[in-house]
């Protein structure tokens, strides 16, 4: 009996020392080894981002030529002010735009260059004198009755990033510099906000942290011509000849592009990395057939079957496989001797002067009639030098508008020098600048809030130490991106938001981040139980047996007190 | 109602027609609307993804369907680099296939949708689930090339059609995996919060395609299914030659509405609702507008299935013509041309004009010795061991 007895408290002692194993070691084992790897994301300064307080800072400086001024007002120069405007885009986004401006007069050598003829003259002049910071804009304020401007016009925007404005302050007698200053306000307000950013370009900009539908419709029609901010871009030049046998065409592609493009590219390296290439396609035609207008003996293409063109076309071509950056075409068209010569008419059945279009986020088609080049008993085929100058000035246009340089719409009174063959003035490089530093910060800043509010919401998602990393380094240098908008270095404020950019897109796009496969519940118990009710069903039963017993002993014990 | 669902593609061919023929004002009237639909429809850019969920002989059916579609979104514009085709790829050279290198969609052999012009993005073993959420999500090894991946953007308005066997919640991939609504769900709202669509086109031709759709949530999304829950999606025909059933019901006559379309078209969403209906499908088809923005009768087919491209007339251009300065080089002089060759892939002087190289001696490796030590034992065996004096 002693033996059995002795069995059994061994076996009791078994059973509890098992349950305890299951339960001490058992159990957490299992949950550690089948949790998602995660690691620790820093979601305190993630969610700081959510809320995005934007802060530009401009730093303007404005010269008071000689005439402008009473000499009493000149002594109260040079000055300095600051004039903040704030503004609450949506719950979530608030903008504030500060202009730091300072006042002084101008400089004998500065006088000299404003005694210039012309105001490009001046223009040049100045601009060789001074060197301005990126972002930063200069005012001249010139008298009334100078002669560098025109009679109507009040403002000259030139190639850097100085401005001419004529004061129409007639120097009242008794005037303090305070009332001048508030009598040229308005006038340098416009100024500001045609060469360095308005509040429509800035919430363009921002159209990825905002809702939809908060966008106006020229913005909307802006936004959606040029391309997203990217790290790269291609730009593919294309020759097409649909008729080798007539045409042998000649283009010096090589020297065209360093001569036209390659500045502009080279200015725009801190925005993007560029590659170029071209290439010659023959019996490539287009999918529209063109109608014969016998009014203007030429071949007609009209402005609707253009969106036809371009699908036929762009099967044909090649482009880089190796990059996942958006491509940028720019086709040359030359018609066959059949159908030449074709011209474009828009809408109102006008003929078009570049004879060019483009189209939204894919780029620019040009046609390019060759058939004054040779008469009709030439014998075939027939040698013709592509002009690419003129070619090139049409890509140039359609090149500026794809990369996100707005069509000059001159507010009435402005003259804004064209830019010519620099391809960009700084001032629009500039601009173009703060929207990309904008939608930088604004993308980055929406990846990431996204990219933690998926790893929240879908629970199993591996998150491997590199992403953790990433999205570390991202949100550090988003924050000092907007840093450096609020001090106002324009360009270092860019490479922070190009870095945080990259690193958020990293960061959201690794291949690690694939989310395991969802299991349904009912799946789930469909493993587990043949897996762990076995070992749990004896477990639980003999345990369930020693309360009893143990119960039962007690119930004995109090019996055998009473 | 078949009359009247068949009479409104016709009317719609009818009236584009009339337009783009006539130079009347009418033509000037949509002119104005043309240029209003800028804005109407914000997409720049059109994408397509068209998976073929089977492989096997017996699942002919499912490619032809899948590439009727192809064909179809190919007419209508999308080039092949906006497209994502992802097929088994196992039916044209298969040793069953009567007619090698076609795949028919109509019978008695009326349509070869196979062509040869196909450009099969995943094909075989490649058409998986964490491929195909890897497309959706963007998520690919850096080493994809650009025709694997879908390269949409905010403007981009994408179409997605599956099919294939599929259940209650699930589509079967290849008999080996499924995939299941909530992770179609999720990977549409990943998609989303990096925009990367505009608005999404979600069309599935399976048994139970409508549990498919019943999980989405995020925005922009507009759905149809060939059947509601609890039915199944039949096939349309078997051809006798071929020995399978050729099309699926639903996707034969999404067909024949698609052939009456051309680029310049008018017909509407509401129109592709129509198509199928249950006494031709047999199944009830669905659709699901709740989470799509505009009115599906606002929606033109082309917005999804082709790909009309906005256009602007280029009205500056840039006066580059300064006549007497010449070209400068940007960046320097220009270095010399070297005359640059191939590197020999043989080494061909040393093949044939090479003597004899003077090969080191190595001993005889273990198994010759193994070998000799062998064949002496067994002599020695057999014959005994005094012939060992006749060897040492």
């Amino acid at each position: 009996m002693a033996a059995v007895e002795v069995e059994k408290q061994r076996g009791r002692s078994a059973a509890v020392a098992i349950a305890a194993l299951v339960i001490a070691a058992g159990i957490p084992l299992w949950w550690k080894t089948t949790e998602t790897y995660r690691a620790w994301l820093p979601a305190a300064r993630i969610s700081e981002l959510e809320a995005l307080q934007l802060e530009l800072r401009v730093e303007v400086e404005v010269v008071f030529a000689r005439g402008t001024l009473s000499p009493e007002q000149q002594k109260k120069v040079p000055a300095s002010r600051m004039r903040e405007q704030q503004q609450q885009v949506d719950d979530k986004t608030g903008l504030k735009f500060t202009y730091e401006t300072r006042f002084r007069t101008a400089t004998v050598m500065e006088e000299d260059a404003l005694n210039q003829p012309t105001a490009a003259e001046a223009d040049h002049a100045l601009h060789t004198l001074t060197e301005t910071s990126c972002g930063s804009v200069v005012i001249y304020i010139i008298p009334e009755a100078s002669a560098l401007l025109p009679q109507d016009m009040r403002v000259y925007v030139g190639r850097s990033r100085t401005a001419l404005l004529r004061s129409q302050v007639a120097s009242v007698v008794g005037a303090g510099l305070p009332e001048v200053l508030a009598a040229l306000d308005p006038q340098m307000e416009q100024v500001l906000q045609t060469m360095s950013f308005n509040h429509q370009d800035v919430t363009a900009a921002l159209t990825d942290r905002l809702r939809p539908g908060l966008s106006t419709r020229d913005s909307l029609a802006d936004s959606m011509r040029a391309f997203k901010s990217s790290p790269g871009y291609e730009i593919t030049f294309s020759l097409l000849n649909p008729d080798p046998k007539h045409h042998q065409l000649h283009w010096d592609v090589e020297a065209a592009l360093d001569a036209y493009i390659y500045p502009l590219l080279h200015k725009m390296a801190p925005v993007a990395n560029f590659s170029v290439d071209s290439q010659i396609l023959y019996y490539a035609v287009l999918g529209v057939n063109p109608r014969y207008d016998a009014s203007a003996s030429a071949y007609t293409l009209s402005a609707d079957s253009l969106a036809h063109v371009i699908n036929p076309v762009e099967a044909r071509l090649g482009s880089n496989a190796a990059s996942s950056n958006p491509v940028l075409n720019f086709l040359l068209y030359v018609p066959d001797s059949l159908h030449s010569p074709l011209i474009i008419r828009n809408d109102q059945k006008q003929e078009v002067a570049s004879n060019a279009f483009h189209s939204p986020r894919w780029g620019g088609i040009m046609v390019y009639n060759v058939d004054g080049a040779y008469g009709n008993d030439t014998q075939f085929p027939v040698d013709i030098a592509i002009d690419m100058s003129r070619v090139m000035g049409v890509f140039l246009s359609q090149l500026r508008l794809m990369l996100g340089f707005q069509q000059t719409g001159a507010p009435p009174g402005f003259v804004l020098e064209a830019a010519g063959r620099e391809g960009v003035a700084e001032w629009e490089l500039d601009r173009l600048l703060w929207s990309r530093s904008v939608e930088n910060v604004a993308t980055a800043s929406a990846s990431i809030t996204s990219l933690a509010q998926l790893l929240d919401q879908i629970a199993n998602i591996v998150i491997n130490d590199n992403i953790a990393q990433q999205v570390a380094s991202a949100v550090t240098a988003l924050q000092a991106a907007v840093a450096e908008l609020e001090a106002g270095n324009l360009a270092l404020a860019l490479e922070h938001s190009r870095e945080a950019i990259s690193a958020s897109e990293r960061a959201f796009f690794d291949p690690s981040l694939l989310h395991l496969l969802y299991f349904p519940d009912d799946q789930k118990f469909a493993i587990y139980i043949p897996l762990f009710l076995p070992m749990c069903v004896p477990i639980l039963l003999s345990l369930l047996k020693i309360f009893r017993e143990v119960q039962q002993h007690r119930a004995e014990k109090r019996a055998k007190r009473d | 109602m078949t009359y009247v669902s068949l009479l409104s593609p016709v009317v719609c061919v009818c009236v584009s027609h009339f337009v783009l023929i006539g130079r009347t004002s009418a033509f000037l009237l949509l002119h104005q609307a043309r240029a209003e639909r800028f804005f109407r429809s914000d997409h720049t850019n059109n994408w397509a993804v068209l998976v073929c969920t089977s492989r096997f002989w017996f699942n002919y059916r499912h490619v032809a369907n899948t590439l009727s579609v192809y064909r179809s979104v190919k007419r209508l514009g999308i080039p092949d680099s906006h497209i994502v085709l992802m097929l088994a790829d196992d039916m044209a050279c298969n040793h069953r296939n009567p007619k090698p290198a076609t795949v028919f969609s109509h019978k008695n052999m009326e349509l070869n949708v196979y062509g040869d012009d196909v450009e099969v993005d995943y094909r075989g073993y490649e058409v998986t689930v964490e491929n195909f959420l890897r497309v959706l999500t963007g998520r690919l090894p850096p080493s994809t090339p650009r025709s694997k991946r879908l390269l949409s953007d905010d403007h981009s308005n994408i179409l997605i059609y599956l099919t294939g066997h599929g259940g209650n919640g699930f589509l079967k991939f290849q008999d080996s995996e499924e995939i299941s609504n909530v992770e179609l769900a999720d990977a549409f709202e990943q998609m989303w919060q990096k925009r990367r669509y505009n608005e999404l086109l979600f069309i599935i031709d399976t048994c139970q395609g409508a549990s498919m759709y019943e999980r989405f949530y995020s925005p922009n999304l507009m759905a149809l299914a060939s059947s509601q829950v609890g039915e199944d999606s039949l096939s349309h025909q078997p051809d006798l030659a071929i020995g399978v059933h050729l099309m699926d019901r639903y996707t034969f006559y999404l067909l024949e509405f698609l052939e009456d379309i051309h680029p310049a078209s008018q017909a509407n969403m509401n129109d592709l609702f129509k198509v199928c209906p249950k006494s031709q499908c047999v199944s009830t088809p669905g659709h699901r507008t709740d989470l799509f923005q505009r009115d599906p009768g606002s929606v033109l087919i082309t917005d999804f299935f082709g790909s009309v491209r906005k256009v602007e007339i280029t009205m500056e251009t840039i006066n580059l013509t300064v006549p007497g300065i010449p070209l400068e080089r940007f960046g320097g002089e220009p270095h010399t041309e070297t005359a640059l060759a191939y590197v020999d892939q043989l080494p061909v002087a040393q093949i044939i004009h090479q003597k004899p190289k003077q090969k080191d001696w190595h001993p005889p490796d273990g198994f010759i010795l193994g070998l000799w030590t062998l064949i002496l034992l067994v002599f020695f065996r057999t014959y005994g061991i005094k012939h060992l004096k006749h060897i040492f």
